[in-house]
Parts: structure tokens; C-alpha cells; sequence
């Protein structure tokens, strides 16, 4: 199923994370921070089984839809009712004013860091054994074919249900963690943005296998970070990447490394690294060329006119520079028809490697 | 009050046949390919940019035609280039990949417009009221915008029901592999509709630039509403798009104008509740949640009427 209205559950639990910590603080209750969380991800669950009901009638586009209609209400909501969810300054807390356990007041930020580290250990545990339990097998099963699963005897809406309590229940835990870290919750958690990102880290990691978001969202938090250094229009790339990822490979990273598995078994993925060598010199000509084109093109919009030795991804060049122009150019173009052979190329090998790696009986 | 009423009436039907311009091309592209078009906004978005481009070239009344001409060409090389190689992996890769050009096509006109407001005018042809109604100057730009919606959909409507495109085009909504099996090319039929379908969006885009702000967020403000036009009139129903598109369109219009609230209608009860933090839901007026009324209307339909309010189909 397809979310773009998970931010909602995750800035539901920070907002009711903080309000949890200020409530705590003020009455001395004798809950430690590190259990905050857990109310955190209770909130995202109550809420998650409220709307869950209504939007998982169905799967595919309709859900699709419809969580992202009631992400724009619980959004648009979240301004007006400004008590509780500040407007738009958000709410702020002191995570050090809650009981301390051990002596630990939570203040550095490498405590936090530690916190962070043991719930997101606990939350990956706790998922991986849910897909283990019948339930998550289930999941699987109405993923790959609903209608079967009726005949089966289960009902599709309900284990959908299940499922999206669950991962309403994650969501809030997430959601109290960055609280926590942030120690403000403002309505930018729940909005589309927040969702967006999301959706692009688990699809370019890929989805179908465990690990792929956890993949997805190491790269796309490591590639925000290195990008918006590298060059001002980082967020075009980040968008671009994803629709190639979409386009070219729909099982996201983590399926693309995993489709050369029966090629390790049969001990045959040797062969494919000559034909990967040969087409990876003109694709990278080709990313080459395409990079500097959009660097000049975003330099004649933005600052036209401004001095024109600008500086993209760490290189040092001269946007007003005819010669660049044209190398941008031939290499864009140039690398496009050379790499698109290449490409052909190691469709031919990797239909012969797989074709033995059958033939040996390990792949199917 | 009279005033009021008949002011937020034509606001409201002007609103609500410039969502039917998007939505109609939204549906029919849904039902025929069975994709949910993300960045549909995004066409209605260019062609709001490329109008104001063009006109500041060569004019408004060139632009009216060009931008969507161009829009519409873009979403045929969309859709023959991007979407048909997505297709084999199924309907939610589709959605994704028009997310992500969503996405992109944001980032674009934000580098080469600017993240402001540009200054989209209304052509000074048109920049004249046209009718003085209780003490109110009602600008004949808006006439010119409702003229057109109308022209458009009585022209689509004509398109549909009388040619023999809109025969094929009909066929395929509900039988989309019989007409395939009679041998049309529903590959190009696909290209088309697509084409047309953000032409379309691109039109309301040219007309609506001048009367609201022209801004590269204008697509992420506009494409749920979209979404809820579409579910809320029934998947893959034009008569049902429609309906829920005068239906929105009024609703949002009205609520903006009034003025009301909990507080207001029984304010002397003055419960308890009222001020604790209760007291938002208790003072906020109607105004205030106009935003999300077509979100509350979303959600009363899914419960009621899963299928939408002319839909047929389940799913």
C-alpha cells in the first residue's frame, strides 16, 4: 500500500511526546524519558486506528488518495486548532526537566544520540519480528494477491488494517524520537513534505524486502546532506534520482543488488563485470554532461549576470564559457547514444548469466 | 445578504468549473489508464507559467493558445516516454513516477521563475467591470474565465458524446481491452487523451494565472483539492467530476464568506469547555475552515458512499 500520509502519524506522536514531556515535567510524574516514546508510538497507533478503518477499505490508487486527503485535513487542522498544536511556532519542551534514571539527564546530545540508536534498534527488531509472526505473513500474502487470500478465508481489509496500525504505531514512535531530539514539534511534521520524503526514501531503497527502506533511508539522508553542499539545486536531483529509480528500477536499491544473487550462486556474476566496466565509463559522461548542463542553465536563471566561475559539486568552472557549453554538450549526447549500446550490451550478457545460473538449478 | 449570496454563487461556479477543467482531464486519464495523474497540478501550474511567459513575448490572446498547446505536447512525450515504460510494473509505480515529476516539475519552475509571485496581469482588454451588482464591481475577467470553462466543457461534452473519438475514447473508459481488441492503437489513443488531458489542465491554468497568484507552489496547494474533486464525484465518472467540482467550488466559496462560529451561534451557553483548549473548536469561525472543507467532505463520502457520488466502480 501506498502512504502519502504517514508524516501524520509520525508528527502526531512528537506533538503528543511533547505534550507529554511538559505534562510530566510540570506534575513530576515518575516516568523517565526514555519511556516517552512509547507514548509517542501509542498516539500514532490510537490514531492510526481511527483513520485506518475508513482508508484501508481499499488498496492501490484509491488508498493512495485517500491518505493523502486525510493527511491535507489532519494538516490543515493542525493550524487552526492553535492551542494545542501551537500554530504556526509549534510547541516547545525541556527534555532535561523530566526524572532522571541513572543519572542521566539527557542534555548532550550523545546521550540522545544513544536513546535514538536504542529505540531505532528496538523498533528494527521489533518490525522484523512482526514479519515473521503469521500476521506478517499475511501482510505478505495480501500485498502479492488480496483475492486469494479471501478465498483462503482471511478478510484482505482487516490484516490491512492490522498492518497499518502497526506502522501507524512506528510512525509515532519515530515521531517522538525527533521530538525529543528537536525538543519542539511544529505542524511541518505532519504536512506533505515530511510524507514525500519518506515515500521517496522507502521506494528508492526499494520495497518488497526488509532491509530496502532501512537502505533507503541511509542513502537519501546521506545523499540530502552531501548534495546541498555540492550544488544549490539539490532537491532537482534528489528528484530526478527518484524517478530513475522508478524507471529503471522498480525494486529500488536494494532490488537491484539482490537480482544478482542467483548470479553469485551459480558462480556466474564474474561475467557481467567486464560489460558493467565498459558501459560505466560513457553513462558516467553522459551524468557528467547532463550535470553541467543543468548547473548552466540553473546559473543563466538564478544569477544571471552575477560572476560566472561558479563552482558545482566541488569543481571550479566558467558558466559563461562557450567551450564549456559544448563539451556539456557532446558529453551529454555523445554519452547517451554510446551508453544506450553499452546498456544493450549488458542485457545480452546478463540474459546469458542468468540463462546458466538456471540451468545450474538455482534460479528461478 | 442578497449581495453576498449572489456574489459567492458566481465565485463558486467560476471555482468549480476550473476544477471540472482539471478534473475531467484527471478522470478520463484515470479511467482509460488506470493512473492517477500526481503532477496534474503540475501541467495546470505550467501552462499558468508558459501563459505568463508567452503573453509577456507576444501577447495574452497567443498564449491562451500556445501554453496549453505546449503543456499538452509535454504530457504526450510524458506519457510515451515516462509512463509507458513504468506501465509493465503496474499502477503504483505509474503513481509514483508521476509524484516524483511532480516533484521535479515544481523544482524546475522555481529555478527558472523564482519561488515569488510573478506578475501574471489580466490583459487590459478585459480589465474593465463588467456589471455593477448592489454597489459590487464584478471584473469582466471573470466572466471571460467562466465563457471559456463553459465553451470548453460544452465543446468536450460535443467531443465525447458526437464524434468518433468520443466513441472510442467512451469505449475504452469502460472496456479499455475490447476497443484494444478491435484493433484501435490504444497506445496512441492513450498518448492522446493524456496529451489533451493536460492541455486541458494547462487552459485553466492560461485563465486562472491573471485572477489568483501565479507562483511555483501553486500546484501543491491545488493538487489535493484535485484529488478530492475526483473521489468525491466517483472514480472514473465525468458526470460525477462534474458535480463534485460546482459542489466544492460553492462550498469553498461560501464558507470563506461567512462568518460564524460555535461561539457565535450559542454563545450564551458559554460551557466549561469553551475555555479550556477545547475553545478553538469553540471560537474558530467558518471562514477559518474553509481549507479543509472539501477534506471533512472526503472523508463524510468515504464513509457513506465509498464509490463517490456518481461512481459505479468500486475501485
Amino acid at each position: 500500500m501506498l502512504s502519502f500520509g504517514h508524516a501524520v502519524y509520525y508528527g502526531l506522536g512528537g506533538f503528543l511526546a511533547i505534550h507529554a514531556i511538559n505534562i510530566i515535567a510540570r506534575n513530576k510524574f515518575a516516568i523517565p524519558l526514555p519511556l516517552v516514546p512509547l507514548i509517542g508510538g501509542m498516539a500514532g497507533l490510537i490514531f492510526a486506528m481511527l483513520l485506518g478503518w475508513v482508508s484501508t477499505k481499499r488498496s492501490g490508487t484509491a488508498f493512495a488518495m485517500i491518505s493523502l486527503g486525510l493527511a491535507e485535513l489532519v494538516a490543515s487542522s493542525a493550524l487552526i486548532l492553535r492551542t494545542f498544536f501551537g500554530g504556526e511556532a509549534g510547541v516547545s519542551a525541556n527534555r532535561t526537566k523530566v526524572l532522571r534514571l541513572f543519572d542521566w539527564s539527557f542534555g548532550p546530545q550523545i546521550q540522545i544520540y544513544y536513546l535514538v540508536a536504542a529505540w531505532t534498534l528496538i523498533a528494527v527488531i521489533a518490525m522484523y519480528a512482526l514479519t515473521r509472526t503469521p500476521l506478517g505473513r499475511m501482510c505478505n500474502a495480501v500485498r502479492d494477491n488480496p483475492e486469494r487470500v479471501q478465498f483462503v478465508g482471511y478478510d484482505p481489509h482487516v490484516i490491512r488494517y492490522f498492518a497499518f496500525c502497526f506502522a501507524g504505531f512506528f510512525a509515532g514512535i519515530a515521531g517522538a524520537l525527533a521530538a525529543i531530539n528537536f525538543e519542539i514539534a511544529n505542524s511541518a511534521y505532519l504536512g506533505a513534505v515530511q510524507s514525500g520524503t519518506v515515500l521517496f526514501a522507502t521506494y528508492i531503497g526499494g520495497v518488497g524486502f526488509f532491509i530496502g527502506p532501512i537502505v533507503g533511508a541511509i542513502f537519501v539522508t546521506l545523499l540530502s546532506l552531501g548534495l546541498s553542499d555540492l550544488t544549490q539545486v539539490w532537491q532537482l536531483y534528489f528528484g530526478l534520482i527518484f524517478i530513475a529509480v522508478v524507471l529503471f528500477a522498480p525494486g529500488g536499491l536494494t532490488g537491484l543488488l539482490m537480482m544478482h544473487w542467483p548470479l553469485i550462486k551459480a558462480g556466474t556474476l564474474g561475467r557481467m563485470i567486464p560489460a558493467y566496466l565498459i558501459a560505466f565509463v560513457p553513462t558516467l559522461a553522459m551524468l557528467v554532461g547532463f550535470i553541467l548542463c543543468v548547473e548552466v542553465i540553473v546559473f543563466h536563471m538564478v544569477h544571471a549576470g552575477g560572476d560566472s566561475h561558479i563552482k558545482a559539486f566541488g569543481i571550479p568552472f566558467d558558466a559563461e564559457n562557450r567551450g564549456v557549453w559544448g563539451i556539456a554538450t557532446v558529453l551529454l549526447i555523445g554519452g547517451f547514444f554510446i551508453a544506450r549500446m553499452t546498456w544493450k550490451m549488458i542485457a545480452a550478457r546478463w540474459d546469458d548469466a542468468l540463462n546458466e545460473a538456471r540451468a545450474k538449478g538455482v534460479a528461478a | 445578504m442578497l449581495e453576498l449570496f449572489v456574489i459567492s454563487t458566481l465565485n463558486g461556479i467560476l471555482f468549480g468549473m476550473l476544477l471540472f477543467l482539471m478534473a475531467s482531464g484527471l478522470t478520463v486519464i484515470f479511467s482509460m489508464l488506470g493512473v492517477l495523474n500526481f503532477a496534474h497540478a503540475s501541467f495546470y501550474m505550467l501552462g499558468a507559467f508558459f501563459g505568463f511567459q508567452i503573453s509577456k513575448w507576444f501577447g495574452f490572446w497567443p498564449a491562451l493558445v500556445i501554453a496549453p498547446l505546449l503543456a499538452g505536447a509535454l504530457g504526450a512525450m510524458v506519457e510515451r516516454y515516462g509512463l509507458r515504460q513504468v506501465h509493465k510494473y503496474g499502477h503504483v509505480p505509474e503513481l509514483l513516477f508521476t509524484f516524483g515529476l511532480a516533484f521535479a516539475i515544481e523544482e524546475i519552475v522555481s529555478i527558472v521563475w523564482g519561488k515569488s509571485p510573478v506578475d501574471f496581469r489580466v490583459p487590459a482588454l478585459l480589465d474593465f467591470p463588467a456589471f455593477t451588482l448592489f454597489s459590487t464591481n464584478y471584473p469582466a475577467f471573470k466572466i471571460f474565465m467562466l465563457v471559456i470553462s463553459i465553451i470548453i466543457f460544452v465543446g468536450l461534452l460535443i467531443a465525447l458524446k458526437k464524434t468518433r473519438v468520443g466513441l472510442i475514447v467512451q469505449a475504452a473508459l469502460t472496456h479499455p481491452h475490447m476497443v484494444g481488441h478491435l484493433g484501435h492503437n490504444v497506445g496512441r489513443i492513450f498518448m492522446l487523451v493524456f496529451g489533451v488531458g493536460t492541455a486541458l489542465a494547462a487552459v485553466a491554468g492560461v485563465i486562472a494565472g491573471p485572477a489568483l497568484v501565479t507562483q511555483s507552489n501553486m500546484a501543491g496547494l491545488l493538487g489535493p483539492i484535485l484529488f478530492v474533486v475526483v473521489v468525491v464525484g466517483g472514480l472514473g465518472s465525468l458526470p460525477g467530476a462534474f458535480l463534485a467540482s460546482l459542489l466544492i467550488g460553492l462550498v469553498q466559496t461560501f464558507a470563506v464568506s461567512m462568518n460564524g462560529s460555535l461561539a457565535g451561534a450559542f454563545g450564551p451557553l458559554s460551557p466549561d469547555l469553551a475555555t479550556t483548549w477545547l475553545s478553538d473548536i469553540w471560537n474558530v469561525t467558518i471562514a477559518q475552515i474553509a481549507p479543509i472543507m472539501p477534506y471533512v467532505l472526503l472523508v463524510l463520502i468515504l464513509i457513506f458512499r465509498p464509490m463517490g457520488l456518481l461512481g459505479t466502480r468500486e475501485t
